[in-house]
């Protein structure tokens, strides 16, 4: 069973500097999302109407968030309409209390999972193990995280932490009636995986799922992959449950065209992802329940300036360009939303009570990289700044900053303080003492001039210039 | 208060006061493409699927010669005699589609007649496909138009495959791990 994030202490400077010591971790990340955004930026290129596209991603996405409420109700009656069940849950709790009894309602002990986001959120897995019912990651890299009882570190590619041989070692270690001479070959692993699974996806009463897109006017949910794990457990077991954020509404049918588009291109960097399954209510026999997430959303969406963040796709297109992310990884961030897009979501959907999430707005620099690639323009570096000033601050800083407003405020305290400094200059050291040397360890001070430039101005120096 | 109730009444709160947003719609919705087979066939045959492009006539015996003697399942509906009933054993599937996506190369089933249901598709190892030149479209938002949302929908792009081994694509996981398309001109 894997871990879950919720409670990880210490914070993400921390971590990172841990991070970044581990060799063979910087050389994976490096090797993987330098090949990702390789392949990203040539069939994004391929499209001459991808700012088009974008931009009516954007707006699809905002109009959503601006009528949710409508649009959730319209697609709760859709859903009903085809014969499937809709549930909503207010929080992680409500939700896993949902799930776990529709579970228990089938009397089975297993069930068999597609890759959610959602659902590593709410930390589902753990939830339903409390009860006795064990969870089976079926798509590759999350099987690779729950073998090695590991943490996701990306959203897309949650086992991108790990090389080849690395995996096999894993395989060799947690997987029963594996070949002993496995090798590190990609498509032998993918065929141990296929061999290992197999069974359970034919024999399996119970899938859960998160989804992609959820389109109101239909009521069809949308699952995008590659291996087929995701059909598996979409088509053969006789119960589906779906787990579904609430910000991942469209309004209408003609939508995916556009997301359609732009979401396989940004993720994995292909023209089409091998898979795509959309389904709407219950389909050939098959009982289907839908889950609504709220759990924070409703927080985000109240707030002006981070309720962008709500339109994310995760694609993972701007955790694969982040600088920050290639360096420090994705357990650095706590949270199974790792890499810019993690840094202002996190903060928005759990708050800034603990050190960590505190920490995660200063995850960047600031480079705007994420923003340039995000399918649907996230000012991810505007979203930043703004949960930077939110975010709690030591005493001494803030009584700094109230010092500092009081003289900028006056140009008279103003003058007098650079006067008083100017005076002081030959006092001041090149590096700050006790904890300001964290700032200067990095950084230099600047140098302060004998003279400011209004007493400079005033003395007649305009005159100087000649 | 339900929790639907209170949902609700949070989105209600959150965005008062928010004004709307235009869609603006300025990306390509119709395509002048030259050749459609010709680039259907190349994108496809990118995803190392196995593609051939025949006239309509020869597609029955092109469907025998490639069937050979493997066990594959003929759905209702698809015009071919005889075929293998039972999932657990077939070798594969052969089945038509709804439409074609020449710009991703892509395969939409539409599971209605001739193209089985979503298991049989899935199941087999192997999945030839049918494509007749007129239902191939030019780009995504053609095929969008084209489909029937209240039918299951399975977009096919080559066989099944996975990029979580270090981001390089390889064939070959739980889907079928051999898709052949036929194209019939």
């Amino acid at each position: 069973m894997s871990a879950t994030f919720l409670g990880m202490p210490g914070n993400f400077p921390e971590n990172a500097s841990e991070a970044v010591q581990n060799s063979q971790l910087r050389y994976n990340l490096r090797k993987a999302t330098s090949t990702i955004r390789g392949k990203r930026a040539g069939v994004v290129a391929e499209l001459p109407d991808w700012q088009d596209l974008r931009a009516a991603g954007k707006a699809i996405k905002d109009h959503t968030l601006r009528n949710l409420d409508r649009y959730l109700v319209m697609m709760e009656e859709a859903v009903t309409r085809a014969g499937g069940t809709v549930h909503w849950a207010r929080d992680a709790a409500e939700a896993n209390r949902i799930v776990t009894g529709l579970v228990q309602a089938t009397g089975e002990r297993e069930v068999v999972k597609v890759k959610s986001m959602a659902t590593q959120e709410i930390g589902l897995n753990e939830a339903l193990a409390e009860h006795g019912i064990e969870a089976y990651e079926t798509d590759l890299a999350e099987l690779i995280v729950q073998l090695g009882d590991d943490f996701p570190s990306h959203i897309l590619v949650p086992a991108i932490h790990r090389n080849r041989s690395e995996i096999r070692e894993i395989f060799l270690d947690k997987m029963p009636k594996v070949p002993e001479n496995l090798t590190d070959d990609p498509s032998a692993l993918a065929e141990a995986a296929r061999l290992h699974l197999r069974e359970r996806f034919l024999r399996s009463k119970v899938a859960i799922s998160g989804a992609n897109f959820m389109v109101a006017e239909t009521g069809t949910l949308v699952v995008l992959e590659s291996e087929g794990n995701g059909r598996m457990c979409l088509t053969l077991p006789e119960t589906l449950i779906s787990v579904v954020g609430i910000e991942k509404l469209l309004p209408a049918w003609r939508d995916l065209e556009v997301f359609l588009q732009l979401l396989p291109r940004s993720s994995t960097g292909e023209r089409m992802n091998p898979y795509t399954s959309m389904w709407t209510g219950a389909v050939e026999g098959q009982a289907f329940h839908l889950v609504l997430l709220d759990n924070g959303r409703t927080d985000v969406l109240a707030d002006e300036v981070g309720r962008q963040a709500l339109r994310c796709i995760r694609c993972s297109a701007c955790l694969n360009v982040c600088p920050v992310y290639e360096r420090a990884g994705g357990h650095a961030y706590g949270s199974v939303y790792p890499g810019p897009i993690g840094a202002i979501l996190t903060p928005q959907l759990r708050g800034m009570s603990s050190e960590l999430d505190a920490s995660l707005p200063f995850a960047s620099s600031l480079c705007g990289a994420c923003y340039d690639v995000c399918p649907v323009a996230i000012d991810i570096p505007e979203v930043l700044v703004d949960l930077r000033s939110k975010a709690p601050h030591p005493a001494a800083e803030r009584a700094g900053m109230k010092v500092a407003g009081w003289i900028l405020n006056d140009h008279v305290r103003l003058a007098q303080a650079q006067r008083l400094a100017g005076r002081l200059r030959g006092l001041v050291p090149k590096r700050l003492p006790g904890p300001a040397s964290a700032w200067t360890d990095t950084r230099d001070l600047p140098e302060i001039p004998a003279e400011s430039f209004r007493d400079w101005w005033e003395r007649g120096g305009r005159d100087d210039r000649a | 208060m339900t929790a639907r109730d209170e949902i609700l009444a949070r989105i209600g709160r959150a965005v008062a006061g928010a004004p709307d947003v235009e869609i603006p719609r300025g990306y390509r919705t119709t395509q002048q493409a030259g050749d459609l087979v010709e680039l259907f066939a190349e994108r496809v045959g990118d995803y190392r699927a196995i593609v051939h492009v025949i006239p309509e006539a020869d597609v029955p015996g092109r469907i025998d010669e490639l069937a050979g003697s493997r066990r594959m399942i003929v759905p209702d509906g698809f015009d071919r005699a005889g075929g293998w009933a039972d999932l657990g054993t077939a070798d594969g599937v052969i089945t038509g589609c709804a439409v074609a996506i020449a710009e991703t190369g892509t395969i939409v089933l539409d599971h209605g007649p001739g193209q089985g249901t979503r298991a049989q598709t899935l199941v087999p190892d192997r999945h030839l496909c049918v494509v007749r030149a007129g239902q191939i479209v030019a780009g995504v938002p053609e095929a969008v138009a084209r489909l029937d949302p209240s039918r299951p929908l399975t977009w096919i792009s080559g066989p099944s495959a996975t990029s979580d081994i270090e981001l390089n694509r390889v064939e070959g996981v739980h889907g079928p791990r051999t898709l052949e398309v036929i194209i019939s001109t």
